[in-house]
């Protein structure tokens, strides 16, 4: 399964809730205002990288791009992919699950 | 004479779950997921319903929003069993959280641990989260 | 097309459907009937009175399957079944029937 997530772990609960239910081995792919859960040196980045060790994390680059960080920003361990990877990871993973 | 276009999906059956994770009235997200959920059962599809986080409050009992002049569409939880719709899970830890108890709910549900829940996410075929 | 009934003009959407639920009476249920060419007998005021308490105690217009069912359970088979719903609503039974009845449109009704 592919787990997106569009909000900001600063405002809403939404990469808790995933978190919490995704089961291991699944892939969780950051867009939107999610893409600032993949910063390392933040108060969220320990749950992150927690999650990267039983999960495969990715974050959407023109998201990122447009909210002026680089990869060297990111934590340890995630993968950027552009929107083709995304439709590649969607469709690699069966069924998707928007949290919105 | 020209063949009418064919849409094969009788019998075709997949296993939906709607994931409520919205509190009543706030937004419009938990009266378009009930929608969806009762066009899935009207085509008998294979249709479960989970409430977590916020979205515990939808079925909480007494609910009365007349003076926002917006419908109280708790009751409507209440006909899925009409609608062959009988998987309600709510998860224990958004519950607990909460505060509620299953005597708080205007319908029957099944109370099920996050580890249980993402067990049964992982078994669908298609998820609608709101 | 709104309905006038005893002179009162009740409106509905593009499909017939009233537009404020609280208004109806059996005489603008009777009206709808007529612009549908449906005869009210007993028979018609049973599904149509089903149907209204199904949504006072719901606050949806069943399914057709669902309607089917639950008039099964209470009025025995030969009421529970398709056949007779459309004999009685010739142009579908959760369309017609809710619609004389007051009600919206089923969800899922295309």
């Amino acid at each position: 399964m592919l787990h997106t997530v569009n909000k900001s772990p600063f405002e809403r609960n939404t990469l808790d809730s995933c978190l919490r239910l995704a089961v291991p081995g699944s892939a969780i792919l950051l867009i939107e205002d999610g893409v600032y859960a993949a910063l390392a040196g933040t108060a969220q980045t320990a749950k992150v990288e927690a999650a990267a060790k039983t999960h495969e994390i990715y974050v959407l680059g023109p998201d990122l791009k447009a909210r002026g960080f680089e990869e060297s920003r990111l934590i340890g361990g995630v993968k950027v992919v552009d929107y083709g990877g995304f439709v590649d990871l969607a469709v690699a993973k069966g069924t998707v699950n928007s949290w919105l | 004479m020209s063949e009418e276009p064919v849409f094969d999906t009788q019998g075709v059956v997949k296993k939906f779950m709607y994931v409520n994770r919205r509190a009543p009235y706030g937004t419009i997200y938990p009266l378009e997921i009930l929608e969806s959920v009762l066009v899935a059962a009207a085509f008998e599809q294979d249709t479960s319903v989970a409430f977590l986080d916020d979205g515990v409050f939808q079925i909480k009992k007494g609910q009365d929003p007349k003076e926002l002049g917006m419908k109280n569409f708790s009751p409507t939880f209440r006909a899925l069993a009409g609608y062959d719709v009988e998987k309600l899970y709510v998860e224990k830890e958004s519950m607990d959280a909460r505060g509620l108890k299953v005597d708080d709910f205007v319908v029957k549900v099944r109370v099920v641990s996050a580890a249980e829940l993402a067990k049964l996410m992982a078994e669908q075929d298609i998820l609608i989260t709101g | 097309m709104p309905y006038t009934v005893n002179g009162n003009t009740i409106e509905t959407d593009e499909e017939g459907y009233l537009m404020d639920l609280s208004l109806w009476t059996q005489d603008i249920a009777a009206a709808i009937a007529q612009a549908e060419s449906v005869d009210m007998t007993d028979e018609h005021w049973q599904v149509v009175n089903f149907l209204r308490d199904y949504y006072n105690e719901y606050q949806i217009a069943p399914a057709i399957r669902v309607l089917t069912k639950a008039m099964k359970e209470k009025f025995g088979p030969e009421k529970g079944s398709n056949k007779y719903l459309y004999d009685l609503f010739p142009y579908g039974p959760a369309k017609q029937a809710c619609k004389i009845a007051g009600l919206p449109k089923p969800t899922g009704c295309v």
